[in-house]
């Protein structure tokens, strides 16, 4: 059974006494910082996942409030992303992709509307199964991919594969997160006070790449893994950082995380791709946020070898619900998911409306299976809880 | 989609590796981790690729979180989910 309600009691916690003292902490550290709310930030869907699977929000404090940040890769894949990969479905070829990203909006479509209507689309689990599946054919295979570094990283290394079929290309919609986190830390009026760091894409860039950014808006960063109690002592650690008023950066996850990170993956991840400035759906242009690919692998990027011509999909106006979608809010930290009006009611996970009710990384997804409010004891009506 | 998933490495051949996760074997590339990796090792997998050799001392630690995500949750389970697409990920042993 998944824990629905909070309650510390019902939490299951490895070392459940160690829990509670760190529960414990957050209410002395939240009591010494004094004021409210405390707004911090974290940049992960898995966080979220496990944030909200295991109720975590109901032993925080009441003046903390841990908001989900850009940290789904599948819900920031802009609208004009979408278009060419159901642009190239429609014109004949092959597009195989990520499970999340078939139901994805795009402008007027999505890959899955393009399959229900005759082109040919393939979920795949990993790209060494795009790589299989042009293996298995003549006909032109596009990896519409998504996915922050440690993932990005995984198709640098096919493209750099040197049996790579020839007829495998890829659409990149990889981002790179740490640019995503400025724009964010830069909204006018934001009061997110520091962020936690997704354990396992340091994993592969090391906690050193937040120094600079720690050090330029003076937010403390720590990087935190994904069991319970991982998430109590990252969150512990931030908030002493901001009582201290120091920015800086702080590993809690030394057993996945150093310093240097997987040099041997980053020599191929920047090899493969650089950074290009791009639309993040709902944060608005991210200089550098974009992971392109470069001039050196054009065989292999789908963007130089189809001419791929989105307009044409543009012949309909997107509905009126689309319209509505608060999703970029959501994405930028500046509503959570019951602030939507439909939220629960007309988007809903078999039928969404936007980004973040799609992906299983999306916060109206995971709220939505999980109930996971900003503060269980102050229930609201209007928030549907699944069960 | 980040949260990977553990497994125990059973043999190795070149660049690919077969992982026993909970008794399901699958074929997964060691292209990306950074430190030599050896039969019996526990690697972090992500989409079909190790990127981390767990240290032996923190393995029971990183296994508990997934076990108890597994052996705990409904079909629908979005985190549990995602560990499964992990493992789907990997190519299956021929």
């Amino acid at each position: 059974m998944i824990p629905q309600e909070g309650g510390f009691a019902q939490l299951k916690f490895r070392d459940p006494a160690r829990g509670k003292a760190l529960a414990g902490e957050l209410e002395r550290l939240a009591r010494e910082i004094g004021r409210e709310p405390i707004t911090l930030m974290h940049v992960c869907g898995s966080h979220e996942q496990a944030i909200a699977r295991f109720g975590l929000r109901a032993s925080f404090p009441p003046s903390v409030d841990l908001i989900m940040g850009p940290g789904c890769p599948v819900c920031v894949t802009d609208l004009p992303e979408v278009d060419e990969a159901v642009a190239l479905a429609k014109s004949g070829v092959r597009v195989a992709t990520y499970g999340d990203m078939l139901k994805v909006p795009g402008r007027v479509l999505s890959l899955a509307d393009a399959q229900s209507e005759g082109a040919k689309v393939d979920v795949v689990y990993s790209v060494s199964q795009a790589v299989d599946l042009a293996r298995s054919t003549d006909e032109e295979v596009v990896f519409f991919s998504t996915g922050f570094e440690t993932t990005a990283v995984a198709t640098a290394a096919v493209i750099l594969s040197p049996d790579r079929p020839k007829n495998l290309s890829v659409l990149s919609a990889h981002k790179y997160i740490l640019p995503a986190m400025e724009i964010v830390a830069e909204i006018p009026g934001t009061r997110i006070e520091g962020f936690l760091g997704a354990g396992h894409a340091a994993t592969i860039t090391g906690w050193g790449i937040f120094e600079p950014f720690a050090a330029k808006y003076n937010r403390p960063v720590v990087v935190a893994g994904f069991e319970p109690l991982d998430i109590l002592a990252g969150l512990v650690k931030l908030l002493e950082m901001v009582r201290d008023g120091r920015g800086g950066v702080a590993n809690m996850y030394p057993r996945c995380v150093t310093k240097e990170g997987n040099l041997r993956a980053q020599e191929q991840l920047w090899r493969v791709f650089e950074t290009a400035g791009g639309e993040w759906r709902g944060i608005a242009f991210v200089p550098d946020g974009n992971l392109r690919i470069r001039e050196e692998f054009a065989e292999a990027d789908a963007r130089r070898r189809f001419d791929i011509d989105v307009t044409s999909l543009w012949t309909t106006e997107p509905s009126e619900l689309a319209k509505d979608c608060i999703c970029g809010a959501i994405l930028s930290g500046l509503a959570g998911p019951h602030d939507c009006p439909m939220f629960g009611k007309e988007c809903l996970p078999d039928r969404p409306i936007g980004a973040c009710m799609v992906s299983s990384e999306g916060a109206c997804r995971i709220w939505h299976q999980y109930g996971g409010r900003p503060d269980l004891r102050s229930l609201t009506p209007q928030v549907e809880v699944a069960v | 989609m980040c949260l990977g998933v553990p497994g125990k490495v059973i043999e190795i051949d070149g660049i690919l590796a077969t992982v026993d996760f909970w008794g399901v074997r699958r074929q997964i590339r060691l292209d990306i981790v950074d430190e030599p990796v050896a039969p019996g090792d526990y690697v972090l997998n992500h989409v079909g690729y190790a990127i981390r050799r767990i240290p032996p001392e923190d393995i029971g630690e990183t296994l508990e979180l997934y076990e108890s995500l597994l052996a705990d949750s409904t079909d629908e389970d979005l985190m549990a989910a995602d560990v499964r697409g992990e493992l789907a990920a990997g190519e299956i042993r021929k």
